[in-house]
């Protein structure tokens, strides 16, 4: 691979410059006064520096270019990012990218969460103890966790509810709706499996609580709630369960179907908001007649 | 939506998106400020509110009453307001499930072209109610406390079942006197009215969702579950 573009050192440069040989005397260095020599070696040494730094700017050019050359990424990113959105697209237009980034606050924070938290119904009390009296910013990370949940709730609630009222899932953008209903439906799981986790008082009667509604479903229910507690009777395996369902299943169910949220938006592009009327070009317009 | 209107929506939306703005970075930067606040706001939470946690879990405790995560209250309070014991299956799960449905097919059965909020009003109404309810049912069942105390008045012998009824979080789903909340359980008062004292140890012990098990009482401290039927035997 060649690095450096063109030679390093262009010679010659300097023989523009007129100026009077005379002997190696005092003052004189290669036919030059010394300041004047002084003053070329400078400017050949900052020419260098500056073909060096083109040629490290080369390198991760190159870099991108080598994996684009093997991915074919490249026109999909431009595509991605270079895609157009109509105007007017406001702040109510940011609850979807908000509400991804809560969840991936909440994975940020959850997987530090993991590397202390035990799911035993024995240890994850005194584990989420030590989380938040011992570990360095345990309980601010701990604190980051729990409230997330509460931001992500609204906001998956908030992207739903401008959804709804600008008519975005509305032809074409049907199934993108569907998705976006499944994950508000895991988002809410995840909540719910989660709330058992710290297993103080509050969490583990509002779960007994809840597993119980899941029963008193018709059909399915009672063998949901089995499922759920791991046998009929809320034991050791119902909190490695939940822990499991809590941190495997959902969250990658949700990240892989936000991939495919995302792919839709991008495919069939962002909803123009519901006030614009686009000005017809002329030959549109006369085609429409 | 018919083929004609598909067409136009299409065309209109192509010449929107032709005049629009490239998606980085005029969109980008957008979605980046409201994550810095969503972030923000996050960490203020963290910092402000904490993560404390409550006494440990403990299967045989009588004084605690279940308290939801605050965005369950709405169903939470679904189930105090259904109150007949045949009809809690609609609150449990036949109203989440014919929610989340009807939101799922929403796209089918809204086949109004119009996007407008005001030019379809029956959407923007139904949307506007259902905010509200949630919203309504949500504040309903956080100022639900979970009270402790019971007034009614009671012979001697019975006062110790009353103190284990009354720390026990009966109080979160039923009613007593004039203490207690007013569903999703039955009321208590005359309880024992309606059923006998052996019925009683029977539901408590093995209870009709979503109400928990007393049974760990039972096998814990059966002289408390036994003073807390009594209690409940007497409320004629």
């Amino acid at each position: 691979m060649k690095l450096l573009p063109g030679p390093l050192r262009r010679r010659g440069r300097d023989e523009d410059e007129e100026t009077p040989r005379r002997g190696n005397g005092n003052g004189w260095r290669n036919g030059r006064t010394v300041e004047a020599d002084e003053d070329a070696k400078e400017r050949e040494k900052q020419a260098d520096r500056e073909r060096m730094k083109a040629a490290a700017l080369e390198v991760p050019i190159q870099a991108l270019g080598y994996v684009d050359e093997r991915t074919g990424a490249g026109p999909f990113l431009r595509g991605f990012l270079f895609r157009k959105v109509p105007k007017g697209t406001n702040w109510f237009y940011t609850l979807g990218s908000a509400t991804m980034f809560a969840f991936i606050s909440q994975a940020v924070t959850g997987v530090f969460l993991a590397m202390y938290y035990r799911p035993s119904a024995v240890e994850a009390y005194s584990s989420i103890q030590h989380i938040n009296d011992d570990v360095f910013l345990g309980q601010f990370v701990h604190g980051m966790h729990k409230w997330g949940s509460s931001v992500m709730v609204i906001l998956v609630f908030a992207h739903m509810g401008r959804v709804f009222f600008f008519g975005a899932y509305k032809y074409p953008r049907e199934l993108n709706w569907i998705i976006g209903v499944v994950l508000l439906i895991l988002t809410m799981a995840m909540a719910f499996t989660g709330y058992l986790l710290p297993f103080d008082q509050r969490s583990f009667w509002a779960t007994v609580v809840g597993v119980n509604i899941n029963a008193s479903g018709p059909l399915l229910g009672p063998y949901l709630a089995d499922f759920l507690r791991g046998g009929s009777e809320f034991g050791a395996t119902t909190l490695s369960r939940f822990y499991s369902i809590h941190m495997l299943l959902i969250p990658g169910l949700i990240a892989a179907l936000i991939g495919a949220h995302l792919y839709l938006v991008a495919k069939l592009g962002t909803t123009a908001p519901f006030w614009l009327r686009a000005e017809k070009k002329r030959d549109l317009a006369r085609e429409e007649i | 939506m018919n083929k004609t209107q598909k067409e136009r929506y299409l065309r209109e939306y192509y010449i929107l998106k032709d005049q629009g703005k490239p998606f980085f970075p005029y969109a980008v930067l957008k979605d980046s400020v409201m994550a810095a606040i969503v972030l923000l706001v996050i960490i203020v939470m963290s910092i402000v509110l904490g993560a404390e946690l409550g006494p440990k879990a403990d299967p045989t405790t009588t004084t605690y009453t279940p308290r939801p995560e605050w965005y369950f209250f709405f169903l939470f309070e679904l189930l105090r307001v259904i109150k007949p014991p045949a009809l809690v299956f609609i609150a449990t799960i036949g109203v989440p499930t014919i929610c989340m449905v009807l939101l799922i097919l929403l796209p089918f059965f809204d086949r109004n072209p119009e996007r407008h909020p005001l030019r379809r009003p029956i959407a923007t109404i139904a949307g506007i109610t259902t905010i509200a309810a949630m919203a309504y049912l949500t504040i309903e069942g956080a100022l639900a406390g979970p009270p402790t105390q019971i007034e009614l008045k009671t012979a001697p012998q019975f006062e110790s079942g009353k103190n284990v009824m009354a720390s026990s979080g009966c109080l979160g789903c039923h009613r007593v006197g004039e203490n207690g909340n007013a569903g999703p359980g039955p009321a208590l008062t005359h309880v024992a009215g309606r059923l006998p004292r052996q019925a009683i140890a029977r539901t408590l012990v093995n209870p009709t969702a979503p109400m928990p098990s007393y049974s760990r009482l039972q096998e814990r401290n059966p002289k408390q579950f036994n003073e807390l039927v009594d209690y409940l035997g007497s409320l004629k």
